[in-house]
């Protein structure tokens, strides 16, 4: 690790004054990427802004049919919140299988679709929950917030704030995690909300990250069962392909996790 | 048996500073004024050095010296040795590439070592190695052994044509031609053992040490071996001379061979301490430890067994191309021959045997002895043909084996080895009962009807331990003996300290040889302490591998307690008046049989060093040496059972249970055998479910560098073991014990790999057998 400045914000105005200031600056919330990728050196900040002492970013409130999550909040509150698990069932599983424990009590919501690893698991809930990033400048629906690989629509020194989801009718996850990694190889999130439409996500196995899967969706908002999957064919076209998975076995596995996903959300 | 004794399942004494953190590793030494290495390495897998520019590194903060290898060089330190000489079939010795220490002219894989730094702090010195900048001409890679020896490809060595290194051969060929040729059912299989990289708990660390006022090194090393460290240190890199060389290796966290190695980084260290005047540290990375340390494994083969009408083996041929990587580790070349071949008979009457293994170079990590070093790779060729033959000739694999195993000792083989004792089919018998067996088809059912494919898979393995004799190894080609040393110290007090050559990094000694000692003279075990790792403390010893601590170093121990016990028992008679026949040592103290007369332990030994009182003739104190060379190997061998079930949705395999019956002879500590069961058993599962090692073929990246890539079996990915012993004493030493720190990892993969190939219907899967790999193999199969 190169050397680095630390400074711990008070408040979410605090924070992006303190990033603002440097344009080498980078937030830090869980370091559960982003200190791995400075101790190898690949990333080099100039400053750190901690946000992880920010009250407003924290903590998990269920208002009417709405979650809000706050963006500091660690993926093992997320699993462990009963308000989450009665109204979003499928997210709090979907936390309580990111890494292993020591990686859920320090990473972060916000921190994990910042970064927006396309083998990452949240970035799949939120697309298919049809959440909304809320930043310090604006609310981002989540189709439009994960722009690729690595890649959204954050600009320089915007902060994410918040998630808002509002209470699917039902959801579920299925997760076939990398055996090295245990990232997801292929993770499907379906939700069936209530206005009768259903989204289908899949991470970890598209070429350029997150992204919906319009044939499922159209097949389950007739049918919401798993065998309305068996005659949607995934085309492998676009689908990862490297040490761990042929695109032909991730197209398989998107398959196969939709239809434990489906099985799963009941 | 005591409570501590041999046969006692004593709690291991070295773990309470293991498990509070209060072991003392390499990296936790500190001498003062001890500065910081970190090595420039090569970037590429394969490239010419055009030049090295240090000007701007040298200005940097901290920084104390750059070093290279011309340098290196001027100071005439040697090549790195490869300590068996091979030779090819036509008699030619093994084509062996230059190894410098620090790369002069040219870089053979990813990571190979162009110059180490030396500054105040680790940070410094890699900021200055980034400052570094170096001029490479990039020359085309070759990662595969196959591809490195086909005409036109990239050459590696001037030395080895077609990267060849040798192309040696065993046993018979027109013997097994001919049994094939008019065998009733010939099995042909091609397999690969892929390669793995060994991850130890504690990567490797080095802290070299140069005393100008005395002219003297100290170098502690992350070693299984110090003493043959320092050997070679002296005889061969040309270092220091080895009384002016003391060699320590401390605390170990584990090795699985990797650690047998001189590696250049400790070389580097030593010699960089007098040329900077400073004692200089070096401590690997994970990354370092994954591009690094030598690999293992990585063998391509084909294999025929031919079989008569009643399905007796004829013969057995074999076809092995063993990739050893950039540059010949030092015993490279032994692994793929000597330990490898000579185990082709497995449990098995094989009449004719003929092996033939061509050793390449390729640009990739050197490949040496890694935890069962050619004897897994034996394993796996003889159990998945014998299990894939029982399939293929419609009988039951355990019918097949009990038809050919091996039922009368000793056994010669056709290749080189004399199997001295054994009883194959209890083990066999105990491990189908374990695993209930014969209810197998019933759960196989049961899974069926929650879309689940059960399998079930055997390995009926032999190893060889020990590696020794002395005499047969040199005649191989080994370029050093194989023995132990011990010395045993009875202190003043009565107190014992056993200094022994064998090292432990893992296994136990401190607990295993103390209850040997406990037993032999009645004291307590915390009287006895084990000594080792310190080449001024112990005067030699050839160190810890091939599981020869116990059938080698204790039995050093028991020659060397035996002698003791003569002394003692003759003094205790001298002091008892008594007749030295008549002395019996039991719970501490020395004793006339038939009487009450006795003396107590402690008091005999202070008798010894008051030397007031002795017979006529001995000389005071009580210690004695012995160094001990084996008659023979050791042949532990037992049968392992895997049953899974594999998701034909994912393929995805779940292991349901693993037996593991083996039969390591006599036992001192029960715990800490079936500890090393469960280990190797874990590691064996490693390299056949989970751990896949990839290069890029094109660039020669290590592409599996990290535990983001490199799968490491977790707990979660194996199941409760269930372990039991056999008997059969080793004929061969005086405790008739065999070994068991390599049988699960050589009996393992076989028997996971016939399970799941049971499963499928398909006997073409190679390892790991990856989820995806399963999947296609399923998909091929149907
Ligand atoms: C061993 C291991 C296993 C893992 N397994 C999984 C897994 O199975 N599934 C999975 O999904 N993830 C996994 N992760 C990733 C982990 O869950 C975190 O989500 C991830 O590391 C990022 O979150 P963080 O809070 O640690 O962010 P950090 O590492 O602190 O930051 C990551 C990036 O996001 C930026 N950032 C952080 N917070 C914000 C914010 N509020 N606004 C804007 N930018 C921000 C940072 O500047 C940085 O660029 C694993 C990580 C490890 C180390």
């Amino acid at each position: 690790m190169y050397a680095t400045n630390y400074h711990r914000a008070s408040s979410v105005e605090d924070a992006v004054k303190l990033a603002t200031a440097n344009d080498e600056t980078k937030y830090l919330a869980g370091g559960q990427t982003l200190l791995p990728t400075m101790k190898q050196r690949l990333a080099a900040p100039s400053d750190l802004v901690d946000l992880r002492h920010i009250a407003s970013m924290k903590g998990i409130s269920v208002n009417g049919g709405t979650i809000r999550i706050g963006a500091a909040t660690p993926h093992a509150d997320v699993a462990n919140s009963k308000e989450v698990a009665s109204a979003c069932p499928g997210l709090a599983h979907l936390a309580a299988h990111i890494g292993d424990p020591h990686v859920r009590h320090m990473g972060t919501i916000g921190g994990s679709i910042a970064n927006n690893d396309p083998a990452a698991d949240y970035p799949a809930g939120l697309m298919a929950l049809n959440a909304t990033i809320v930043t310090n400048k604006r609310s981002i629906s989540a189709d439009d917030f994960f722009t690729g690989m690595f890649d959204t629509a954050l600009e320089d020194g915007e902060l994410v704030v918040a998630v808002e989801i509002t209470a699917p009718s039902k959801c579920g996850y299925a997760k076939f995690p990398n055996p090295a990694s245990r990232y997801a190889m292929t993770g499907v999130f379906v939700a069936k909300h209530g206005d009768g439409s259903v989204r289908v996500a899949v991470t970890g196995a598209g070429s350029d990250g997150v992204f919906r899967h319009e044939g499922m969706e159209q097949a389950l908002a007739s049918n919401f069962s798993a065998e309305a999957l068996d005659s949607v064919t995934v085309d492998d076209a676009d689908l990862m392909s490297d040490i761990h998975a042929s695109s032909a076995y991730r197209a398989n596995l998107v398959k196969v996790m939709a239809r434990r996903a489906v099985a799963a959300a009941g | 048996m005591g409570m501590e004794g041999v046969g006692a399942r004593v709690a291991r004494k070295e773990d309470k500073r293991f498990i509070t953190g209060k072991g003392k590793y390499t990296d936790d030494m500190v001498v003062p004024g001890m500065k910081q290495a970190h090595f420039v390495r090569s970037p590429h897998a394969h490239a010419k050095i055009k030049s090295i520019d240090t000007s701007e590194a040298e200005k940097m903060p901290g920084v104390i010296g750059i070093l290279n290898g011309n340098q290196l060089a001027e100071d005439a330190v040697g090549n790195i040795i490869c300590g068996w000489m091979i030779h090819s079939k036509d008699g030619s010795p093994m084509n062996m590439g230059a190894w410098r220490p620090l790369a002069q002219d040219t870089v053979r894989y990813v990571g190979d070592a162009v110059l180490i730094v030396v500054a105040d702090t680790k940070a410094q010195a890699r900021d200055a190695a980034e400052a570094v900048v170096i001029d490479y001409e990039e020359l085309p890679v070759v990662t595969s052994a196959v591809e490195a020896l086909k005409d036109g490809a990239p050459q590696l060595h001037p030395e080895a044509k077609n990267n060849q290194i040798f192309d040696w051969e065993i046993g018979d060929s027109a013997a097994v031609d001919a049994a094939i040729a008019s065998a009733a059912h010939v099995t042909e299989m091609k397999i690969v053992n892929n390669r793995l990289v060994p991850n130890p708990m504690e990567p490797r660390a080095a802290l070299g040490v140069y005393d100008e006022g005395e002219d003297h090194y100290t170098l502690w090393t992350t070693s299984q071996n110090p003493h043959v460290a320092r050997l070679v240190l002296s005889a061969f890199y040309n270092v220091a001379p080895e009384n002016k060389l003391r060699v320590i290796a401390p605390d170990v966290g584990g090795g699985f061979g990797s650690k047998i190695y001189i590696y250049p980084e400790e070389i580097v260290c030593l010699w960089a301490s007098k040329r900077t005047g400073v004692p200089v540290k070096w401590t690997s990375d994970r990354t370092e430890a994954f591009l690094t340390d030598a690999h293992g494994r990585d063998h391509v083969s084909t294999v025929k067994m031919a079989f008569d009408s009643e399905n007796r083996i004829t013969g057995f041929k074999v076809d092995t191309i063993a990739n050893l990587g950039a540059y010949m580790s030092l015993f490279s070349s032994s692994v793929p021959t000597y330990l490898y071949a000579t185990l082709l008979s497995g449990q098995y009457n094989i009449p004719n045997i003929h092996a033939n293994v061509r050793t390449v170079y390729t640009n990739t990590v050197p490949v040496d002895a890694y935890r069962g070093a050619g004897r897994p790779e034996a394993t796996y060729l003889v159990e998945r043909t014998m299990e894939t033959a029982a399939r293929e000739l419609g009988i039951s694999p355990a019918e097949l084996r009990r038809t050919n195993f091996v039922r009368e000792f000793p056994h010669q083989t056709p290749v080189i080895m004399c199997y001295d004792a054994g009883n194959f089919e209890a083990s066999l018998d105990a491990s189908m009962e374990a695993a209930d067996y014969a209810g197998f088809e019933a759960r196989k059912a049961e899974a069926k009807s929650r879309g689940k494919l059960r399998g079930i898979g055997m390995s009926c393995y032999i190893e060889a331990c020990g590696i020794a004799p002395s005499a047969a190894v040199g005649s191989l080609g080994a370029g050093v003996g194989l023995w132990e040393s011990a010395e045993v110290r009875v202190n003043a007090v009565g107190t014992i300290e056993v200094l022994t050559g064998s090292h432990s990094h893992g296994q136990g000694h401190e607990t295993t040889f103390a209850q040997l000692v406990a037993e032999r003279f009645g004291v307590g075990l915390d009287t006895v302490s084990i000594v080792h790792g310190d080449t001024d403390k112990v005067q030699m010893g050839m160190g810890t591998y091939g599981s020869r601590s116990g059938a080698v170093g204790m039995s050093a121990i028991v020659k060397a307690l035996d002698k003791v016990e003569l002394k003692a028992k003759k003094l205790a008679a001298h002091l008892m008046e008594a007749d030295e026949g008549d002395i019996v040592i039991e719970n501490g103290e020395l004793k006339v049989a038939g009487t009450d007369k006795s003396v107590p332990w402690f008091q005999m030994a202070l008798a010894a060093y008051t030397a007031h009182n002795m017979p006529e003739g001995m000389e005071p104190g009580l210690k004695e040496g012995a160094f001990y060379d084996p008659s023979n190997f050791t042949f532990p061998a037992g049968c392992y059972i895997c049953e899974v079930e594999v998701d034909p949705e994912t393929g995805k395999t779940e292991i349901i249970q693993f037996v593991a019956a083996d039969d390591f002879g006599n036992i001192i500590n029960p715990m800490i055998v079936e500890g090393q069961v469960h280990g190797g058993v874990a590691q064996g599962i490693g390299q056949a479910l989970l751990e896949g090692t990839h290069y890029d073929a094109d660039t020669g990246q290590l592409l599996t560098a990290s535990y983001m890539d490199y799968t490491m079996p977790r707990a979660d990915d194996l199941p409760s073991f269930n372990v039991s012993h056999q008997n059969t004493p080793c004929p061969g030493n005086p405790l008739g014990i065999k070994g068991c720190g390599e049988a699960g990892a050589i009996g393992s993969p076989p028997a996971l790999i016939n399970a799941i190939t049971d499963a499928i219907g398909n006997n073409d899967l190679t390892m790991p057998a990856t989820p995806q790999r399963v999947w296609a193999a399923l998909a091929s199969a149907q």
